[in-house]
């Protein structure tokens, strides 16, 4: 059942804020395909635009103070230009979406049974009681014991995984093609999150639905995603197949990454630190290099006047081609 | 030797109903733990959220008034006495807040900020005083004009060595980190952990590190302890923790953290899955009627586990 066709598309997509009347792009120039299937990573700290990227996906952004242009392409049309009636159409049943934090996006006054329901009432002709043993049987399979009692019950009433699962089984209730998780796991412990992650792949699994994972733990990526695109300052960095980003990672910025995490190095050794602070947006570069400031020992020779993406190897993707002269700063003795 | 001594330490919290507001039940958040403290040691706390770490850390240094249990520091009794005049606890014992932001107060300047603690404990003319917040800023690498700006001027790294400048003022033996990192992105909390190694090695500093993320406490201490619903589960060095875990909590609290591998993940899962099913059938012989968990025996010098029912069953 492994097909790979491409079922989302997204070309030179600019997604900018008004700030003093003016507009800053978050998201600045985006390529990127999901296939069937397959769980596409999307990785970066906080403020890289990777959130925005996925709102975006489904039209969550206020039209009013942002700016949004190129292209996002669904079963050849560019949901872009579509109006909020067709956008209603596609939320659900085509693409779902699993927000970060579980408590805040449940209505605190509404059941979860009815929660459940609201998106089989819009996108399906069932009958009440079709609805209701859907409702049962979605609550089974995200892994809920007592699928009764919980419909019953009001958001408050569960812990944070399981408010969580409820919010993935409202995601998948129409069954979507595409599921889009916005840091999922984040706010959950790490033998929930493991719980939850082992729910999306079996889901996925059972569904064959393409799933954009967004997050920041590259953990969480390395164990469940099948490919990944790293975002910094708004662009897509470097983009490879799993196992390929893990075990060569090019980009200066992601082998910085990968040398900040405290798990992968000895304790006697020390973290990479990556120098100076993620530009704001206001103050971002918006020419060359954007992550050349923060390795200033690079001479300036070694990067593109106009960073562009380069193919090093199957599938894999680098902007800028400062990845061949990089290296890690030699540790001043202090 | 060690400078500090916990002894069955309790927390209990009452929970009150009925019509005349009386105690029905009681919450026990802490429920019993023993630690020692060594100068120059960092010690891990490691839990899920709601057993009970958080709570022993503001139960040591005095933010939450102690059931039952004693915290002796350097022989004197420091328990429950908020203002423990008699002995140089206050000043040595220091803390660092997860959430740096709350933690500074918006309408101080830094130079007051830090400023604080030295005017509490150290008598320093209003010169030298000055003198000390360069350099505790120094010490932090932030700028000398900080000084003078409020804290919402910071990004949340400088927020949390801000936190750090103001702990160290007093030239602390021990620094209680109640997750200190885990609010930052990846880069910044490597930055805060390099410097808190350096100044440990500096000052000769001890921690007590309570975090959730088992990769940040590996790379930062030499004990750890696995607590689970106010108890430890487990207790000992990284290596016997990392390498030998005996208890099923334990176990399924390792294999529940993701590594930063593709390769093999698929083994992993399967082992997480079949640790998962160990632990729901076994349940019942880890802990005792109450859920609680037994009490800790040594199985090595440094190495303590909670106790076990006889099995039923093999071991896994």
């Amino acid at each position: 059942m492994k097909s790979t066709g491409e079922i989302l598309k997204i070309k030179d997509l600019h997604i900018g804020f008004k700030i003093n009347d003016e507009f800053y792009d978050a998201v600045d120039g985006v390529s990127l395909t999901l296939k069937r299937n397959e769980i596409l990573a999307i990785v970066g700290e906080s403020g890289c635009g990777k959130s925005t990227l996925a709102t975006s996906i489904i039209g969550l952004h206020d039209p009013n103070s942002t700016r949004v242009y190129g292209e996002i392409l669904y079963r050849n049309q560019n949901l872009l230009t579509l109006g909020e009636d067709q956008l209603n159409e596609i939320r659900g049943p085509e693409i779902g979406m699993i927000f970060q934090d579980p408590l805040s996006s449940l209505n605190p006054l509404m059941r979860i049974g009815d929660q459940i329901e609201e998106g089989l009432i819009y996108h399906t002709k069932q009958n009440a009681e079709e609805r209701k043993n859907r409702v049962q049987e979605l609550l089974q399979q995200v892994g809920i014991q007592n699928p009764e009692r919980v419909a019953r019950q009001f958001p408050h009433q569960l812990s944070g995984g399981m408010r969580q699962r409820v919010i993935i089984a409202i995601a998948i209730a129409c069954k979507p093609k595409i599921l889009i998780a916005d840091e999922p796991t984040t706010a959950l412990d790490v033998t929930i999150q493991a719980q939850i992650l082992d729910l999306l792949l079996t889901l996925q699994h059972e569904t064959g639905a393409g799933i954009i994972l967004i997050t920041h733990d590259l953990g969480v990526v390395a164990e469940v995603a099948d490919r990944v695109a790293v975002m910094y300052a708004g662009e897509i960095i470097e983009e490879a197949p799993v196992k390929e980003l893990f075990l060569h990672p090019k980009h200066p910025y992601t082998r910085s990454l990968f040398h900040s995490i405290p798990q992968m190095s000895s304790s006697s050794e020390r973290l990479n630190v990556i120098q100076g602070i993620v530009p704001s947006l206001i103050n971002l570069p918006r020419e060359g290099c954007r992550f050349a400031s923060r390795i200033p020992w690079i001479k300036a020779e070694a990067h593109e006047k106009n960073p562009q993406i380069h193919e090093v190897a199957s599938e894999h993707f680098v902007r800028c081609t400062c990845y061949k002269e990089f290296h890690f700063k030699k540790e001043r003795n202090s | 030797m060690s400078f500090m001594v916990i002894q069955d330490l309790k927390v209990h919290y009452p929970v009150r109903g009925g019509i005349f507001n009386q105690v029905v039940d009681t919450i026990r958040a802490v429920d019993g733990i023993s630690m020692e403290f060594e100068s120059g040691k960092a010690y891990g706390l490691v839990g899920e959220s709601g057993c009970g770490k958080s709570t022993t850390g503001r139960a040591i240094i005095g933010l939450e008034k102690i059931t039952s249990g004693r915290v002796i520091y350097e022989g004197v009794n420091v328990t429950n006495k908020r203002t423990k005049r008699k002995s140089s606890f206050n000043r040595d014992v220091q803390m660092i807040f997860q959430d740096a932001h709350s933690s500074l107060n918006p309408r101080k300047r830094v130079r007051d900020i830090i400023a604080e603690p030295i005017q509490n404990f150290l008598k320093l003319s209003l010169k030298e005083e000055e003198r000390k917040i360069s350099e505790l800023l120094e010490i932090v690498g932030m700028p000398e004009d900080a000084k003078y700006k409020y804290p919402h001027e910071f990004s949340g790294g400088q927020k949390q060595r801000l936190g750090i400048a103001r702990a160290i003022a007093t030239n602390p033996k021990l620094i209680i980190a109640d997750e200190p990192v885990s609010a930052l992105d990846l880069s910044v909390q490597a930055q805060i952990l390099n410097f808190m190694k350096d100044i440990q090695r500096e000052f000769g500093l001890s921690y007590l590190f309570i975090s959730h993320d088992l990769g940040v406490v590996k790379h930062m201490c030499d004990y750890i302890s696995i607590m689970y619903k106010g108890r430890f589960v487990e207790s000992g060095t990284k290596n016997d923790i990392y390498n030998n875990p005996q208890h099923i909590y334990t176990k399924r609290l390792l294999s529940a953290i993701p590594q930063v591998t593709p390769i093999g993940r698929e083994r992993r899962k399967r082992e997480r899955i079949k640790i998962e099913n160990y632990y729901q059938e076994q349940y019942k012989n880890y802990f005792d009627e109450n859920e609680r968990v037994l009490d800790l025996i040594p199985i090595s010098n440094t190495h303590h586990v909670a106790a076990t029912l006889p099995m039923q069953k093999g071991g896994i």
